[in-house]
C-alpha cells in the first residue's frame, strides 16, 4: 500500500491554531475524546461529592439543595459531555479509516459540531455559580419542578442543551454522509464493520430524538418565560405530557450511549479470539431492531404516572421483546469466543468485562420492564444500579477498550501493557464495588435522589461509597497510562494485535495525518 | 452491646441488637454523632504517616485516640496525632468498628403483607431465578471457553462464523421465555389495576414536603409530616431505628378492608410509595390517580416519596398504622371530637403569649423547611421572613400572603393547610420573632374574618 506516503501533503498547521481551525477527521477526534475525558473527571468529582455525602446517614458534606445540583450535574454532564463526544471522537477518527475514506464528507461543519460543546458545557457549569444554583430537579428534570418551580439557571440549562443537540445532529449528520458516500470502491453495506455499522445506526438515531428534546425544553422555555401552559395543570396542562416527550428521546438516547460500544467490542472480540465475528449479519439486524424497538418502549419509564392498563401491558410486552435482539447479540460474542485461540491484552479484557456487566445490566432490565414488579423497583437505587451497570461498565468500558485497542494506531506508541492491566482490574473491581450494592439497597426500599437515608441501608451505602473512589482514583492512572504513551511509550509496530483485520490497519503506524489520499480497493488486503 | 430497644412491630424484624456482618468491620464516622461512640473500642486506618513519608496501618484505642465534638454546627474533629487529623478532615473514612445498636441488613423485596405484595415478590423471584439461570448458562460457556480456548493453552481458532440453525433457535427460546414471564406479570397487573368496590377512599394529596391524608365521606383529614429531629438528622444526637421513617400523624387503616387511595398533588410530582404493601403510584398536579391495597396483617409499614420534589425529597417518609376494624373506628371518631375542639378554638380569646407559643410550633412544622428556623430563608427561592417588608408591614397583607400563598413562585396556600388558630399564631409568631418586633397579634377571629370576606 505505497499509496499512502503523504510528500505532496502538508502536515499540521502549528500551534493553537491548529486544533481551532483544524478540519482533519483525526484531530477533530483527539480533541472530542480530550474534551469527554475531562468532562469524565469533572461529572466524576461530583459522583465523588455525592457519595461523600452517602458515605453515612445523615447530612454532612451538603446542604440537600446543593446534592441535588450535583446528582442532576453528574448525570447531564456524563451523558451529554462524556459518554457522547467520546463515542463521536471514536466515530471521527475510526470510520474514515474503517471505509477507507480519506476525512468526513463534511469537514468544516465537523470543527463546527465540536466547538459548540465547550461552550455549552461552560455554561451549564457556569450555572453553578449563579443565584439559586445550578439545575436541581434531576437530569429527567421532570416537569412543573423544572419548570414552575426551578431555579432561574434553568434558562441556561435549556440553551445549553439547545447547543449540545445542535452538535449532535449535526455530528449524525456528517456520520451518515460519510458512511454512504465515502466507502472504499467495492465495500458494499454489509462489508462494513461492526463499529461502523453500529455508529451509522446511531446516528439515524441521533436525528431523530435530539429534535424532540429541543422540543421539550423548548416547551418549557415557553412554560417558564411566555406564559404557555404545556405542562402546568393550573393552565390546562399536563405534566405527564413532559414525561413523553421526554422519554420518547430519553429512550432511544440511552442506546445511542451503548449501540458504538456494541461495535467496538465486536470489533475487539474476533481480534483477540482470532476468529471471525460470529453471525454478522444477524449482528446488523439486531442492531436494527433494537433501534426501531427503542421507539416503542419509552413508557416503561413511567409505569407509576398512572397509565391505562393496556398502555402498561403494551410498553410491558415491547419493551420485554427487546431482550431477544440483545441475547442475540450476547450468544454472537460468546460463540466468536468459543473456540478460538485467546489472548487477554487489555482491550480484552474490557471487552469481556462489557459482556459480563453489560448482560447483568441487560437482565436487571428484563426484571425492570415487568411492570407490577417495577412499581416495586421504580425510582430505587435498583435502577440506578441497572442503569449504571449498562453505562459505566457498559458504555464506559466499551470506550476505554476501544481506545486500548487503536491507541497504537492513532499515535504509533504501544501503551504499557502492565499499567493496563492494573487499570483494568482495579476498574473492575471499583465497578463492581460501586454499583452491585446499590441492587440490594435499591430493593430494600431505598429511593434514589436522597441525600440521607434510613439505617437499614448504611452499609451497603458505605461499600458504594468506598466502590466509587476507587474506581474514581483508578480514573487518574487511565491518564497516567494515556499520557505515558503518548510521551515515551514503545513505538508500536504496523499491526499491534495479530489477529486484528480491516482497512483501519493497513495504513503505517502513527496514522499518517492525511490518510487514504488515494482509496484503497477493498477486498485487496 | 446488649442494649435493648422498643421498636414498633414491623420494624422489630430488621432491628438485631448485634450484627455479624463481614463488612460491619468497616463502619466508619457513622457513629460520631452517638453518644455512646466512646465506647467504641478498636479504630483501624490506613493513614499517610507525614513524619516517615510512607503509609502504614494503625490500629488505636481510645487511649491514644480522641475525637471530640467541640462545636454544633460542625464536627470538629481533634486527634492527638496530626497525620490522622488532616486524613479525617479530608476523607472521614476512619474505619470503625462499633458496638451501636444496630439495623439488620435487608437484601431482597420485601414479601409485604398484603396478597398483591405477595404475588409482585413471587414475580420478582422468578424472573430473578429466571435470569440468573440464563446467566449461569451463557458465562459458564463464556468462561469455559476462557479458560480452554486460550492462546497460551494451545488452542487454535476455529474459523466457523455463523449457523442459522443455531441462531434462529437462540432467538426462538428466549421468546418463549419472555411469554412465559408475561403471563403471571399480566394477571398481577390486572388485579392492581381493579381498585372497584372498595370499602374506604382515602385521598392523598402530595405537598412539598408533607403528605395530606383525607377520609372521602368522613371529614377527617390531616398533614403528616416528618418527624425526626433537626439534631439526629445532622448528626448531633443519637439516630433512632425509625430514623427518616416517622411521621407525627401516621395514616390509619383498618385491616382486611380494601382501600382505594386516589393521589394527586398539590405542586410537583410526588410518589406514594410503601413497599410493604407494593403500592407505588406517582401524585401528580391537576390530574388523579388511584391504586388500593387490603392489609392482611395488622402492623406499622413505613415507605417514603419516590419522585424528586425538591430540596426536601428524603424528608416526607410514609407511615401507615394498619389495625383492626373496632380499633379504627374509635380512632376515627377520636379524630373527629379533636377536631369539633380545634373549630371552638376560633371564638376562644386567645393571649398573645399562647399565640406566641402555638406559632413558635406551627413555625417549626411548616414554614422552617423553607424560611429557614431562624427566618433567615434560603434566597432567591425562599425569602427571609426576619426583617421582611410584608412581615413587618399591615396585618392583612401578611395574612392574605400566608392564607394565599404565592402558588406560582413555590409559597403555598396556608389558608387550605392550617386551622384558623394555627394561622393567626403562626403569624403573630413572624411579626414579633428575631429582628421584627410589631408588637401587635392578629387573633383567630381576624383571620377567620379575611377569609370570610374573601
Ligand atoms: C415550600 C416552601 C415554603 C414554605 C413551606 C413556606 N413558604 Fe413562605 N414563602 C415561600 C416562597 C417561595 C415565598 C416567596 C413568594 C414570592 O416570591 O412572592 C414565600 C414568601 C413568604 C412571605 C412573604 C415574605 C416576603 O418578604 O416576601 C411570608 C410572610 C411567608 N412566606 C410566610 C410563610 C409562613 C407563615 C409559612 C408557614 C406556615 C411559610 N411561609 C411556609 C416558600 C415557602
Ligand atoms: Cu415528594
Amino acid at each position: 500500500m505505497s499509496t499512502h506516503t503523504e510528500a505532496g501533503h502538508h502536515g499540521p498547521a502549528k500551534g493553537i491554531s491548529r486544533w481551532i481551525l483544524t478540519t482533519n477527521h483525526k484531530d477533530i477526534g483527539t480533541m472530542y475524546l480530550v474534551f469527554s475525558l475531562i468532562m469524565l473527571f469533572i461529572g466524576g468529582s461530583m459522583a465523588f461529592v455525592i457519595r461523600a455525602e452517602l458515605f453515612q446517614p445523615g447530612l454532612q458534606l451538603v446542604m440537600p439543595e446543593f446534592f441535588n445540583q450535583m446528582t442532576t450535574m453528574h448525570g447531564l454532564i456524563m451523558v451529554f459531555g462524556a459518554v457522547m463526544p467520546a463515542f463521536v471522537g471514536l466515530a471521527n477518527w475510526q470510520v474514515p479509516l474503517m471505509i477507507g475514506a480519506p476525512d468526513m464528507a463534511l469537514p468544516r461543519l465537523n470543527n463546527l459540531s465540536f466547538w459548540i460543546l465547550p461552550f455549552a458545557f461552560s455554561m451549564l457549569l457556569a450555572t453553578l455559580l449563579m443565584p439559586g444554583g445550578a439545575p436541581d430537579f434531576g437530569w429527567t428534570f421532570y416537569a412543573p419542578l423544572s419548570t414552575t418551580y426551578a431555579p432561574p439557571s434553568v434558562t441556561f440549562f435549556i440553551f445549553a442543551i439547545h447547543m449540545m443537540g445542535i452538535s449532535s445532529i449535526l455530528g449524525a449528520i456528517n456520520i451518515i454522509v460519510t458512511i454512504f458516500n465515502m466507502r472504499a470502491p467495492g465495500m458494499k453495506m454489509m462489508d462494513l464493520p461492526l463499529f461502523v455499522w453500529t455508529w451509522l445506526i446511531t446516528a439515524f438515531l441521533l436525528i431523530a430524538v435530539m429534535p424532540v428534546l429541543a422540543a421539550v425544553v423548548t416547551m418549557m422555555l415557553m412554560d417558564v418565560h411566555f406564559g404557555t401552559s404545556f405542562f402546568n395543570a393550573a393552565g390546562g396542562g399536563d405534566p405527564v405530557l413532559f414525561q413523553h416527550v421526554f422519554w420518547f428521546f430519553a429512550h432511544p438516547e440511552v442506546y445511542i450511549m451503548v449501540l458504538p460500544a456494541f461495535g467496538i467490542v465486536s470489533q475487539i472480540v474476533p481480534t483477540f479470539a482470532r476468529k471471525p465475528l460470529f453471525g454478522y449479519h444477524s449482528m446488523v439486524y439486531a442492531t436494527a431492531s433494537i433501534a426501531i424497538l427503542s421507539f416503542i418502549v419509552w413508557a416503561h419509564h413511567m409505569f407509576t404516572v398512572g397509565m391505562p392498563l393496556v398502555g402498561e401491558l403494551f410498553f410491558m410486552y415491547s419493551t420485554m421483546l427487546i431482550a431477544v435482539p440483545t441475547g442475540v447479540k450476547v450468544f454472537n460474542w460468546v460463540s466468536t469466543m468459543f473456540r478460538g485461540s485467546m489472548t487477554f491484552e487489555t482491550p480484552m479484557l474490557f471487552a469481556i468485562a462489557f459482556i459480563v456487566l453489560f448482560t447483568i445490566g441487560g437482565l436487571s432490565g428484563l426484571m425492570l420492564a415487568i411492570a407490577p414488579a417495577d412499581f416495586q423497583y421504580h425510582d430505587t437505587y435498583f435502577v440506578v444500579a441497572h442503569f449504571h451497570y449498562v453505562l459505566v461498565p457498559g458504555a464506559v468500558f466499551g470506550i476505554i477498550a476501544g481506545v486500548y485497542y487503536w491507541l497504537p494506531k492513532w499515535c504509533g506508541k504501544m501503551y504499557d501493557e502492565k499499567l493496563g492491566q492494573w487499570h483494568f482490574w482495579l476498574s473492575f473491581i471499583g465497578v463492581n464495588l460501586t454499583f452491585f450494592p446499590m441492587h440490594f439497597v435499591g430493593l430494600a426500599g431505598m429511593p434514589r435522589r436522597i441525600p440521607d437515608y434510613a439505617l437499614q441501608f448504611a452499609d451497603f451505602n458505605m461499600l458504594t461509597s468506598l466502590g466509587a473512589f476507587l474506581f474514581g482514583t483508578t480514573q487518574l492512572l487511565f491518564v497516567y497510562i494515556l499520557i505515558k504513551t503518548v510521551r515515551k511509550g514503545k513505538p508500536a509496530p504496523q499491526l499491534p494485535w495479530d489477529g486484528a483485520k480491516g482497512l483501519e490497519w493497513t495504513v503505517p503506524t502513527p496514522a499518517p495525518y492525511h490518510t487514504f489520499a488515494t482509496p484503497p480497493v477493498f477486498g485487496d488486503k | 452491646m446488649t442494649e435493648n430497644i422498643t421498636v414498633p412491630s414491623q420494624m422489630q424484624r430488621r432491628i438485631i441488637p448485634a450484627r455479624l456482618s463481614f463488612f460491619r468491620f468497616f463502619k466508619a464516622l457513622n457513629y460520631l454523632g452517638y453518644p455512646d461512640w466512646q465506647k467504641q473500642t478498636i479504630l483501624i486506618f490506613l493513614v499517610w504517616d507525614w513524619k516517615n513519608k510512607k503509609k502504614r496501618p494503625i490500629l488505636r484505642t481510645k487511649s491514644n485516640f480522641y475525637l471530640q465534638r467541640a462545636t454544633n454546627d460542625g464536627c470538629t474533629i481533634r486527634c492527638k496525632e496530626n497525620a490522622m487529623c488532616r486524613l479525617l478532615h479530608l476523607f472521614s473514612t476512619a474505619l470503625v468498628l462499633t458496638p451501636a445498636p444496630l439495623v439488620a441488613l435487608e437484601f431482597n423485596m420485601p414479601a409485604g403483607v398484603t396478597d398483591t405484595s405477595q404475588s409482585v415478590f413471587n414475580l420478582h423471584m422468578t424472573i430473578f431465578y429466571i435470569c440468573l439461570v440464563i446467566g449461569i448458562i451463557v458465562f459458564g460457556i463464556m468462561f469455559w471457553s476462557i479458560f480452554h480456548h486460550r492462546k497460551s493453552k494451545g488452542a487454535k481458532a476455529a474459523q466457523f462464523h455463523g449457523s442459522v440453525l443455531v441462531e434462529v433457535i437462540w432467538t426462538l427460546i428466549p421468546l418463549l421465555i419472555l411469554i412465559a414471564m408475561a403471563i403471571p406479570a399480566t394477571t398481577t397487573l390486572t388485579d392492581m389495576y381493579d381498585a372497584t368496590e372498595s370499602d374506604l377512599d382515602i385521598q392523598v394529596t402530595g405537598h412539598q414536603w408533607k403528605w395530606h391524608y383525607k377520609y372521602i365521606g368522613e371529614d377527617v383529614d390531616f398533614f403528616s409530616i416528618l418527624a425526626t429531629s433537626r439534631e439526629e438528622i445532622e448528626n448531633r444526637k443519637q439516630k433512632n431505628p425509625n430514623y427518616l421513617l416517622e411521621v407525627d400523624n401516621a395514616l390509619v387503616v383498618p385491616t382486611n378492608k380494601k382501600i382505594r387511595f386516589l393521589f394527586t398533588s398539590n405542586d410537583v410530582i410526588h410518589s406514594w410509595w410503601v413497599p410493604d404493601l407494593a403500592v407505588k403510584k406517582d401524585a401528580i398536579p391537576g390530574f388523579i390517580n388511584e391504586s388500593w391495597t387490603l392489609i392482611n396483617e395488622p402492623g406499622t409499614y413505613r415507605g417514603q416519596c419516590a419522585e424528586l420534589c425538591g430540596k426536601h425529597h428524603a424528608f416526607m417518609p410514609i407511615e401507615v398504622k394498619a389495625v383492626p376494624e373496632v380499633e379504627y373506628l374509635a380512632w376515627l371518631d377520636a379524630q373527629k371530637a379533636s377536631k369539633l375542639a380545634a373549630a371552638g378554638a376560633v371564638d376562644k380569646d386567645w393571649s398573645k403569649d399562647e399565640l406566641m407559643a402555638a406559632g413558635a410550633s406551627v413555625y417549626e412544622k411548616n414554614c422552617a423547611v423553607c424560611h429557614q428556623a431562624d427566618g433567615s430563608g434560603l434566597p432567591p427561592a425562599f425569602p427571609p421572613l426576619n426583617g421582611s417588608a410584608i412581615v413587618q408591614g399591615d396585618k392583612t397583607g401578611h395574612m392574605q400572603l400566608v392564607i394565599n400563598g404565592r402558588q406560582e413562585k413555590g409559597m403555598p396556600a396556608f389558608g387550605a393547610q392550617l386551622s384558623v388558630a394555627d394561622i393567626a399564631a403562626v403569624i403573630t409568631y413572624e411579626r414579633n420573632s428575631w429582628d421584627n418586633q410589631t408588637g401587635d397579634m392578629v387573633s383567630p377571629a381576624e383571620v377567620q374574618s379575611l377569609m370570610d370576606s374573601q
